[in-house]
């Protein structure tokens, strides 16, 4: 019986050798999506923009002498960490994946990440979590994400605040996830770099009159009031009520400020004020829309570039390391996302290989143009505009 | 100098903005007020009466708007609020008809006719937002600003900036004549003094001859006149949207219970007591404070902001309860509760 045993282990272990040799020349990665679950809608189009890449490199013929990609997805569910956890414990086990593309929600992509990837020291590259916390989860290097973290436009916002010169400025944010973790993310980079805030207030959103708010905003003073709140709710019935009593005239809006009622709010009246807004002028957007089009998905929905350069890093990542085990290449993805080297945009990935191959350095630019950071996250891209004659008015990209 | 910075800083964030509110409250309590003292009941519906009888009025406003009738620089719904009250009478005589006197013919107690008014108001409640949905109406039109903080500081080259706007201007005035004409009504009027006698004793006043029934008609229409106002005026000033004025419900009782339900004159003084009292309590008095004291080394580091905003509402009903439990029948010796 024992040796029975013995050797069917050994005959399994035989077969499973000689089956990873035959697809030598191929290389799987992992794709783990909340097929199911409150993203559904989402993440087909974003699997898409992660195969298209690894089929663009896999018909180049360039990766490591001529290796396939074939991707291998799986069910983050986005919420249910168990079964997020059981599935990529699949991918490493059974499909023998050499690299992780997600996963998608903030949630389970930390539970994959400490108890299938750091245990496995596999890499994975997240398109779409973008919770601050992962900033400070211990990775061993293995954890990257093409997303920016919510924590980042508080740091943008500081930067534009004191490149204008404005140190002083009052804060009033909608009492709810998005409005309280921007205004302690900008409340902690903006004292970081010796700015003061005088007052850091909530408000409801749908009230009917914010007066109230306002007078003790005025009270507390500052050059300029942040509203960390919507466009079409609490944040312009805050600056109407500021502008009303004439406690500020110039303010500062984050993302859920922006929109064309903006411009027929408030016009003229707002002339001065500042805000920032996710947005790129890289061709790199463009280029996977039409990409999208000629591959039948939706290049422009939310977090397929994000998906399409998650795959394309992992794989230019083996390309400069010449290999394909995570450990090897882990430590080239900051390399090749970041400059010095060629720009490389989507649909170009062969190019990128090549001077790789060649022994040259890439900045691969990408649908998003990806540039990593701190640990290894994008920077993200914001476009930074400004009040003039009641119109919005670009000034920059950050 | 200083000095005058501080009253104009405090009048700008505090008293203006209280005196308008406090109006906007007082008509609301004085609705309450009457339908308690002749009805014996408290209006729960009091909220969505205001919420009906403004969407008539913006409904008509939006009528004359496209039909090119302006008022000037006034808001065009001051016109179409006589037909605003019109349509808000009709419904509260509709909802007598069809709901209250039923009740009152069995001699119901109060507290059946408090729930009766609470089913009223849910039904309300649905009627409005399902003819003008649930969102924001702005209806307002001409002059936003009969003094605007920018023009304040260059006409008195002060420090700060005092603004007024048209419609707090507007319901101080309108909710001066509607009083006035009320305390006339009720004190000069045969049909006001017969009014006053049913609310004092009920008994009494059968006894002398007067019709209950016609007591209660004119009781309904003269709160269908002021929530009609009341809600108008709120509108203008602030923003119309069915929630707020159901939420307007707490301290448009607040004001009535601490003034004394069932005294005109205590509704008044209440809807400005809790109106003070919300934004001074949740006012940071730093800025006024800065002004006064001398030396810098006195000024205040903190913001001296007793509650932050998020507690207004709070405000309303910690003074409910201070006066029940001190002084059950309300400042002016109303009815007790």
């Amino acid at each position: 019986m024992k040796k029975l045993l013995m050797a069917s282990a050994a005959t399994a272990l035989m077969a499973s050798v000689a089956g990873a040799g035959s697809h030598s020349n191929e290389v799987k990665l992992g794709i783990i999506f909340g097929f199911t679950g409150p993203i559904e809608s989402l993440t087909p189009d974003m699997a898409d923009g992660a195969e298209l890449a690894m089929r663009e490199i896999s018909e180049s013929g360039m990766l490591l002498d001529g290796m396939t990609v074939s991707p291998v997805r799986a069910d983050s569910t986005c919420i249910d960490s168990g079964a997020a956890t059981a599935a990529a414990e699949r991918l490493l086990t059974s499909d023998g994946v050499k690299g992780i593309v997600g996963g998608d929600c903030s949630g389970v992509t930390g539970a994959i990440l400490s108890n299938v990837a750091m245990p496995n020291g596999v890499v994975m590259i997240s398109p779409s979590a973008t919770s601050p916390a992962l900033s400070e989860t211990e990775d061993n290097g293995l954890f990257f994400r093409t997303a920016p973290s919510d924590a980042r436009q508080g740091v943008v916002m500081t930067e534009i605040l004191m490149d204008l010169g404005i140190e002083e400025v009052a804060v009033s944010y909608v009492n709810n996830d998005y409005g309280k973790g921007l205004a302690d993310s900008f409340e902690t980079a903006f004292k970081d770099a010796g700015g003061t805030i005088t007052i850091s207030s909530s408000h409801e959103d749908q009230k009917a009159d914010y007066s109230a708010e306002v007078g003790a905003m005025a009270s507390a003073g500052g050059e300029r009031l942040v509203v960390a709140g919507y466009l079409d709710s609490g944040g312009s019935g805050i600056v109407r009520a500021a502008l009303d009593t004439g406690a500020f005239d110039t303010f500062h809006f984050p993302d859920g400020m922006y929109g064309a009622n903006l411009e027929t709010n408030f016009g003229t009246e707002i002339n001065g004020s500042t805000g920032q807004v996710p947005g790129t002028d890289s061709p790199g957007a463009q280029v996977m829309q039409e990409l999208g089009e000629a591959n039948d998905f939706d290049g422009t929905s939310s977090f397929v570039g994000e998906s399409y350069d998650a795959a394309a890093l992992i794989l230019l990542a083996m390309q400069a390391a010449g290999s394909v085990e995570s450990a090897d290449y882990k430590g080239e993805v900051m390399g090749v996302a970041n400059a010095p080297g060629e720009k490389i945009y989507p649909g170009e990935l062969a190019k990128g290989l090549e001077i790789l191959k060649n022994g040259g350095e890439i900045d691969y630019v990408g649908a998003t143009a990806v540039e990593l950071i701190g640990g290894g996250e994008s920077a993200g891209n914001y476009r930074q505009y400004e009040i003039k004659d009641g119109k919005i008015t670009t000034v920059q990209y950050r | 100098m200083e000095f005058l910075n501080a009253i104009v800083a405090l009048s700008n964030y505090v008293l203006i903005p209280a005196i308008a509110y406090g109006s906007q409250l007082s008509l609301g309590a004085l609705g309450v007020t009457l339908i308690y003292g002749i009805l014996r009941f408290s209006n729960f519906a009091h909220g969505d009466t205001m919420a009906f009888g403004t969407m008539v009025t913006i409904l008509v406003t939006w009528w004359f708007q496209s039909m090119g009738i302006s008022f000037g620089p006034l808001p065009t719904a001051l016109l179409a609020l006589p037909l605003g009250i019109v349509g808000c009478m009709a419904l509260l005589l509709f909802t007598d008809r069809v709901v209250y006197r039923f009740y009152r013919a069995q001699k119901a107690k109060p507290v059946i006719l408090v729930i009766v008014s609470m089913g009223v108001m849910f039904v309300l409640n649905g009627l409005v937002r399902f003819i003008i949905g649930t969102d924001d109406q702005r209806f307002a039109d001409g002059e936003r600003f009969i003094i605007t903080a920018g023009d304040f500081k260059t006409m008195t080259g002060l420090d700060e900036g005092m603004a007024i706007k048209t419609t707090q201007g507007i319901t101080v005035v309108v909710a001066v004549i509607a009083v006035a004409l009320l305390f006339w009504f009720l004190n000069r009027t045969r049909t006001g003094k017969s009014m006053r006698a049913y609310s004092d004793n009920e008994d009494l006043a059968l006894l002398s001859g007067i019709n209950p029934e016609r007591v209660v008609m004119y009781a309904w229409l003269i709160v269908a006149a002021l929530a009609t106002i009341a809600g108008v005026l709120y509108g203008l000033d602030k923003t119309f949207r069915p929630f707020v004025y159901f939420q307007l419900l707490l301290p448009v009782f607040a004001a009535a219970i601490v003034g004394g339900l069932g005294s005109p004159l205590g509704a008044i003084a209440g809807g400005f007591i809790i109106a003070f009292s919300e934004v001074m309590v949740t006012y940071a008095w730093k800025k006024v404070i800065v002004y006064l004291v001398p030396f810098e080394s006195l000024e205040p580091s903190g913001l001296v902001q007793l509650l932050s905003t998020e507690y207004k509402f709070a405000v309303s009903f910690v003074i409910l309860l201070i006066v029940l439990l001190f002084r059950p029948t309300g400042l002016f010796r109303g009815k007790s509760v």
